[in-house]
């Protein structure tokens, strides 16, 4: 089982508190922007990519089943 | 067996973490979120910054909630008058009670007041806060092209303010007792350089002085300074720090000296021992961190709310259910806060608590302190804080090595 990772690009500033939750599934590139690696992560991440959404200080993660 | 309740006081994000981490831990009996304002939980940063540059709706600052605290009952609009931990109960303003099982206390803070005399302490009269949503939608009106604003209190709040309502094109003033903005928790080298930086955005700073008395009858017109400097003023806004909403704590022997002091499972402490069944999150928890091993603190970073409510709800729950309750407990947790400004083009990204450091060992770690850069706040050898301007890939990479030198031994040991 997989389930979507929706980010808002235009929320997204960058701050870059995913990675340290979900870095299987989040990264900054070497201009500092963010990249989602797995758009389609397995059930086995949902708990990283949860906090991954908490943390968010622009809430702009959400997850899709 | 009749269902459990717990009952949070508190609809902030701590109360909302709370909620859902009790879930996500198998709670399943009766969660009641009470919240004095009437929105449900929403994202405060935004409301010093691109709140008041748009306009403002809930909807857009509302946390989602997870599926998992669908059913939370939320009371929103209702407020806590009293609690008490022996009958577990507690009394709302209405004169209802309400009885619990579990007690989730996450009543934040307040914006202070100036205590001086001049119009009533009201947005309608001119003296703006910023803490909640009603305040962001008041002071929003007020920050027109052309208005004169005066802040009263140079912190981050002050200062993210200010830069906004330069960037909307107002007069600003910024009057702090200290001798440079946010010089507190950033230390002499970075508040001076972000002076400078203000400034060159036209903001007007008055330090060192305080504000002897607001002009003006029922709207104020002006602000007097003890340096005998008269400032017009469409309208001010009092930044000057926050009070802990711990009233309805009162008599039960809590030690409320700064919001309610807890053990390192986030439960009250009583006479010296933790009481069972309560824990506290958020702004107005004071506790031990190991982190830092030094004391008890209470901390208002963004991630405080998050990271407190998960161990709370574990700690509660636990209880709740009677299993591995002390263990749990009893085993050491810790966190790191961190916050962040936005302040015209710069990003500040901090980790830790630049406030432990000793003043004479804050350096310049990377970068140029003119332009981008990372300044380390160290106490003794330990690291205590990082804080970037810009740089935020590099200031993230010092994140694992922030802490006493004692516990990230442990944590590599361990």
């Amino acid at each position: 089982m997989t389930f979507k990772v929706i980010v808002d690009m235009n929320l997204c500033q960058d701050h870059g508190q995913c990675v340290f939750a979900a870095p299987e599934v989040f990264e900054l590139d070497d201009a500092g922007k963010l990249v989602v690696l797995l758009t389609e992560p397995d059930d086995s991440m949902r708990s990283s990519v949860e906090d991954a959404a908490d943390v968010c200080p622009v809430q702009a993660i959400s997850i899709q089943d | 067996m009749t269902a459990q309740r717990v009952v949070v006081v508190g609809a902030g994000l701590g109360g909302l973490r709370s909620a859902e981490g009790l879930r996500a831990k198998g709670f399943e009996g009766e969660i009641i979120v009470i919240g004095n304002e009437p929105w449900a939980p929403y994202n405060r940063p935004p409301l010093s910054k691109e709140a008041l540059t748009s306009e403002i709706q809930h909807e857009k600052l509302a946390f989602r909630i997870r599926g998992n605290a669908s059913d939370v009952v939320w009371r929103l609009g209702e407020s806590v008058e009293s609690a008490d931990l022996d009958s577990r109960t507690v009394t709302l303003s209405d004169g209802t009670s309400l009885s619990y099982d579990g007690l989730v206390a996450a009543t934040g803070v307040s914006a202070r007041r100036l205590p001086i005399s001049g119009p009533p302490a009201l947005a309608s009269g001119g003296r703006h806060v910023i803490r909640n949503l009603d305040d962001a939608i008041a002071l929003r009106a007020a920050l027109v092209p052309g208005a004169h604003i005066v802040v009263l209190g140079a912190g981050f709040i002050g200062c993210e303010v200010a830069a906004t309502a330069r960037l909307l094109g107002c007069t600003v003033h910024c009057v702090a007792i200290d001798p440079h903005p946010m010089v507190r928790p950033l230390g002499y080298e970075l508040a001076i350089e972000l002076q400078h930086r203000h400034e060159a955005q036209g903001v007007v700073f008055h330090l060192g002085t305080g504000v002897t008395a607001f002009e003006g009858m029922g709207q104020v017109t002006g602000v007097l300074l003890s340096d005998g400097t008269h400032l017009r003023a469409d309208f001010v806004l009092e930044a000057l720090g926050s009070h802990c909403n711990v009233g309805w704590l009162e008599d039960q022997r809590l030690d409320l000296t700064d919001g309610v002091l807890t053990d390192n499972a986030l439960r009250p402490m009583r006479d010296g021992t933790a009481v069972d069944g309560v824990v506290v999150v958020g702004d107005i928890a004071r506790f031990p961190n190991p982190r830092f091993d030094e004391g008890a603190f209470r901390v208002e970073h963004w991630n405080v709310p998050t990271d407190t409510g998960r161990r709370a709800s574990a700690v509660l729950s636990a209880y709740l259910a009677g299993e591995s309750y002390d263990e749990l407990a009893q085993t050491q947790w810790s966190m790191l806060p961190s916050f962040w400004s936005d302040q015209y083009d710069i990003r500040m990204q901090s980790y830790g608590m630049t406030n432990l450091a000793d003043p004479d060992r804050i350096h310049l770690l990377e970068g140029d302190l003119h332009g981008e850069c990372v300044i380390g706040y160290h106490r003794g050898e330990d690291l205590v804080a990082v804080v970037g301007l810009g740089m935020l890939k590099v200031v993230n990479s010092y994140r694992d090595q922030v802490g006493s030198t004692s516990f990230l031994a442990s944590q590599t040991t361990a």
